[in-house]
């Protein structure tokens, strides 16, 4: 059976977050929560919440260049004074750790930052074309709720939107 | 005139009970997109004035900058033992103003302090350019600057190679993470308002902003991500914020020279940062509210807020200022009671004393509710404290070199020559340029922050079911619910 894309226009969280509530619990078939899209002015994490546990792995890439950066900077300073081993130092050591901890410490956060940005892109999945049913209204003041579904279950989805009062409910070969 | 009970009630919570609103609750979406878009469109005069005088102020400082570079530095005034000048006290002061853009985006961030949500973009662009602006003064004081690719770590001939445990150095790398870092986090935090503006613009600019935009649609899955790296990066940027400037006192503080070698400096350039870029919040935030036309979203009750900061932050660099003058005074070093007794007494006695009236004498007109309020006293005592900051950097780094330990390196006769001083303007003239123009092609103002601010607001005012004001006292300066 093929799918198609629907999407409708709300103009409050809680018109939305009521016709998602519905969706969810009426158990239609050839349609699955997973393949529902909330896209909304501001963040709601309420309404999120909502379509279930949809994991954020921003933190883990945090994690592994904050690692990697500060290994690294520890790796890069400490090489590049090891270089001249021959230089006398005055018995001073080749690697001091305390003014080495401070580059260090620079280079943990920028290999942090600059890895969580990538995880942002890579989890968003930016830089990515508009989808096809992308409506500006959205950006503006209108909340969009965009489902996958089988081409049969849209009927009684389109039914529930408009229901809810939907304000506008475009289909992928238009209205 | 009160007559009735109920009219005495509304009164009283208007004047004790209820604080003006940060932001009226019953703007309409579209109308926080159409307002801030306008601000793309069309200025105020005012924005060409101080655009094109900045232009010019530019030019003169980059006419000083080739005159020094075919001429040498001895042009600027500069040589031993005064070796620094005005490039490094300006580097520090603009360095110091990057903080502001750390302390309301990320600080406040953290602390769930929405009424920084109109502001914190300028803020966050303030940070960007004044490191920009910053940056070029480590070029500037170098004098030969075809020669700076000395200072890079590369395997070369010359037998030169960075000294790693310098605290120079560590300054360069700061910088750059700094840099890098609030560029990456102003560009973050503005790509849902970048996907409004693509959204809304025509050709050219819908090109641009497309391209700028990354595809972003405000779907879920993006806001979950976003709201999660936004959150990291802040919790980056604010130690960070602290190090650079931190590693930015160390560059003194390491050093033997009397009035340099001072264990609370690190706190000090800090707490003067922060000052220096909340002060220049206010002025800024003045400017942006008339040409911009943001009375609506730069509201006083926000300038208010942001007036007891700084005003706040005041006390705490008078205190540790005094913390250094007194450790100073009753400590063993003579050499360092020299240097501040001739700071106060010597060459540079104007400016010491006119910066410590300024930055701890003046902010005492922030306390006066009435004054706060004031926009052109405020717009006046906002450049008067970043005058005053200006000056605590120039007598951070003269006065010691003037004033040094031997005979041989006092040497009291080295005013700053023009160019120097051409150049400091140009700083200036670069900075607002580079500012005006990012209010002019990005949006100053956040306008999914806003609608935020005002969402959850209304939620609040529903739930706890506030009493609306009456109007005619709301007129007189109370809100509207």
């Amino acid at each position: 059976m093929s799918k198609s894309h629907m999407l409708a226009l709300f103009n409050d969280f809680d018109e939305a977050s009521a016709a998602i509530r519905e969706l969810k619990a009426s158990n239609l078939e050839g349609f699955d929560l997973k393949d529902v899209t909330l896209k909304s002015p501001i963040e709601h994490p309420e309404i999120e919440e909502l379509l279930g546990k949809r994991p954020v792995y921003v933190q883990l890439f945090t994690f592994f260049g904050a690692t990697f950066g500060a290994l690294l900077g520890f790796l890069f300073i400490s090489s590049a004074q090891a270089t001249f081993l021959m230089q006398p130092k005055g018995g001073k050591p080749i690697i001091p750790i305390p003014p080495d901890m401070v580059l260090t410490y620079e280079l943990f956060i920028l290999g942090g930052v600059y890895i969580t940005v990538l995880g942002f892109f890579i989890g968003a999945k930016l830089p990515m074309k508009r989808h096809k049913l992308y409506n500006a209204r959205v950006s503006e003041d209108q909340i969009g709720i965009l489902i996958k579904a089988e081409d049969t279950a849209m009927p009684a989805i389109k039914d529930l939107f408009t229901k809810h009062r939907a304000l506008e409910i475009i289909g992928e070969g238009g209205k | 005139m009160i007559n009735t009970f109920e009219e005495r009630e509304v009164e009283v919570e208007r004047r004790f009970v209820r604080k003006e609103k940060d932001i009226r609750e019953d703007i309409a979406w579209a109308k926080i997109n159409s307002d801030v878009l306008r601000s793309l469109e069309r200025p105020r005069m005012l924005f060409w004035v101080i655009f094109l005088g900045s232009l010019a102020l530019f030019m003169f400082g980059v006419s000083c900058e080739i005159y020094q570079y075919e001429t040498g530095l001895g042009v600027a005034n500069l040589d031993n033992p005064q070796v620094w000048g005005l490039y490094i006290a300006t580097f520090i002061f603009w360095i110091g103003m990057s903080h502001s853009g750390t302390l309301l985006s990320a600080i406040l961030h953290l602390m769930h302090a929405d009424w920084r949500k109109p502001i914190y973009r300028f803020a966050e662009a303030m940070t960007t350019f004044s490191l920009m602006t910053a940056g070029l003064f480590v070029m500037v004081h170098l004098g030969r600057v075809w020669q700076f690719y000395y200072v890079v770590a590369y395997p070369n001939e010359r037998w030169t190679w960075p000294n790693f445990q310098s605290p120079l150095v560590w300054d360069a790398t700061a910088i750059f993470t700094y840099l890098t870092s609030s560029m990456i986090f102003l560009y973050i935090g503005m790509i849902p308002d970048l996907a409004i503006c693509r959204d809304n613009a025509t050709g050219f600019r819908k090109r641009f902003y497309t391209f700028l935009s990354l595809g972003w649609m405000g779907t879920d899955r993006q806001w979950a991500n976003f709201r999660v790296t936004y959150l990291t990066v802040a919790c980056f940027l604010i130690p960070l914020a602290v190090s650079v400037h931190s590693i930015v006192a160390t560059d003194f503080a390491v050093s033997q020279q009397p009035g340099w070698h001072i264990t609370s400096f690190p706190p000090y350039f800090v707490a003067g940062a922060l000052y220096s870029g909340c002060a220049a919040i206010i002025t800024l935030f003045i400017v942006l509210r008339y040409v911009f036309r943001f009375e609506e979203y730069m509201t006083m009750p926000i300038l208010e807020k942001t007036a007891k900061l700084t005003f706040a932050i005041s006390m705490v660099w008078t205190y540790l200022n005094l913390v250094e003058y007194s450790a100073t005074w009753y400590g063993d070093d003579m050499y360092a009671k020299q240097a501040l007794i001739y700071r106060a007494t010597g060459d540079y006695a104007v400016f010491w004393w006119s910066m410590n009236f300024l930055g701890s004498v003046v902010p005492f007109t922030l306390a006066f509710k009435k004054l706060r309020n004031h926009i052109p006293t405020m717009l006046v005592v906002s450049i008067l404290l970043n005058v005053g900051m200006w000056l605590e950097r120039w007598m951070i780094v003269s006065p010691t070199f003037a004033n040094g330990i031997y005979p041989w390196t006092m040497d009291h006769d080295q005013w700053p020559a023009w160019v120097q001083w051409g150049m400091v303007a140009g700083s200036f003239g670069w900075f607002n340029m580079l500012f005006m123009l990012f209010c002019k092609i990005f949006p100053s103002v956040s306008m999914y922050e806003v609608k935020e601010m005002v969402y959850h607001r209304s939620l609040h005012t529903k739930a706890h079911g506030e009493p609306s004001v009456n109007h005619e006292l709301a007129a007189e300066g109370g809100t509207a619910s």
